[in-house]
């Protein structure tokens, strides 16, 4: 691979990556991949996240306030969809793959926020 | 070939591959569908966690000490977060590694020239550092959870003990079959190379090492960070 050109590269799970041929809708929503330089600027973004996710860890005085939890899980789900669009390509991907991802995904959240509702933390919470 | 010219292409792409109605590689749905339900499992674990957390009667903790009369001993937070964040980042560099090795290997026809185009060409060396920075992690696990039994804490000493080790034992056994899944691929690549006609081969591969990576982010952040 050429790290300086950034040549794009065919989503391979279409047709349209083996071949200039099989037109199909779904085709067309695969794009290039990114960059040996792109995959090089998300890797740091996601080490340097852990890194501040890591530091407020070890801040007493902020761990105690209302903004510690919110902050760490938007530094989490903020590395959740990096990996999610430049790793796994679902940004360049065709849009079956992010329905059949996002879906269980959305379900799996919402269980799991209705379950903490139910059971967890924050039921103990309300009906205190 | 099929009785319609018109559903030639659906039945097989020009490298043998099979595609479905939706032009769509059949294997990349599977995979993507597979992940999609490994959510909705990954949910149910942490959710158990979560339930459970801060529910235990007897210690260890997982962030607070525990001190006689709870304890026998006076014992103290059980989880290493240097060693966590340590075993993170390694999960992550496997990723970046991981998308360079796909990259190599649909890429393997281009032509190189320099000697850095040469390294980050070689699908075989990406493969090979993926293979060892999974096992990297596996091994930062497994000094974890022996550590956590020395110091008392087993699947079967409180609820904390079964959810954590139910829920990290599960993503292990993911990354082991990952790195095992690797090791496959680096076997063929070593066998015969692996070219762009293999790239959908290894993008899967790639896609459940990625999905493994993000089971790991939301773990790092919800059972070791969030106190």
């Amino acid at each position: 691979m050429a790290h300086n050109d950034p040549a794009p590269r065919g989503g391979h799970g279409t047709p349209d990556s083996h071949a200039a041929g099989g037109a199909h809708a779904a085709a067309h929503d695969a794009h290039a991949h990114p960059t040996w330089k792109q995959y090089k600027w998300v890797a740091l973004i996601l080490t340097l996240i852990t890194v501040v996710e890591v530091w407020v860890y070890y801040i007493p005085s902020f761990t105690r306030t209302k903004l510690f939890v919110p902050s760490l899980l938007i530094m989490s789900a903020v590395k959740f969809a990096i990996v999610v669009m430049f790793y796994m390509h679902l940004k360049y991907d065709a849009r079956l793959f992010r329905a059949l991802f996002t879906g269980p995904l959305i379900i799996a959240v919402v269980t799991l926020i209705s379950l903490m509702f139910l059971f967890g933390h924050i039921a103990i919470r309300l009906a205190s | 070939m099929s009785a319609s010219p018109a559903l030639d292409h659906i039945e097989a792409g020009p490298h043998g591959h099979h595609y479905t109605t939706t032009g769509l590689d059949s294997r990349k749905i599977a995979v993507w569908a597979f992940i999609g339900s490994e959510c909705m499992l990954f949910a149910s674990l942490i959710s158990t966690y979560l339930i459970y957390k801060g529910r235990s009667v007897v210690g260890p903790f997982p962030h607070e000490a525990c001190n006689p009369p709870v304890c026998a001993t006076a014992l103290k937070p059980i989880l290493n977060i240097p060693v966590t964040s340590a075993s993170t980042f390694v999960l992550l560099m496997s990723s970046l590694a991981m998308v360079l090795a796909l990259a190599a290997v649909e890429n393997r026809d281009v032509p190189k020239y320099s000697l850095s185009d040469r390294i980050l060409g070689s699908s075989k060396l990406w493969l090979w550092v993926t293979c060892i920075l999974g096992a990297t992690f596996l091994g930062f696990q497994s000094y974890e959870f022996t550590s956590f039994v020395h110091e008392g804490l087993s699947i079967r000493t409180n609820l904390f003990g079964s959810s954590f080790f139910t829920l990290t034992g599960f993503h292990g056994a993911h990354v082991t079959a990952g790195v095992i899944w690797l090791g496959t691929l680096l076997a063929i690549d070593y066998k015969r190379g692996l070219g762009p006609g293999d790239a959908i081969n290894v993008d899967i591969a790639a896609l459940y090492w990625h999905f493994v990576d993000v089971v790991w982010i939301a773990i790092f952040t919800l059972v070791y960070l969030i106190k």
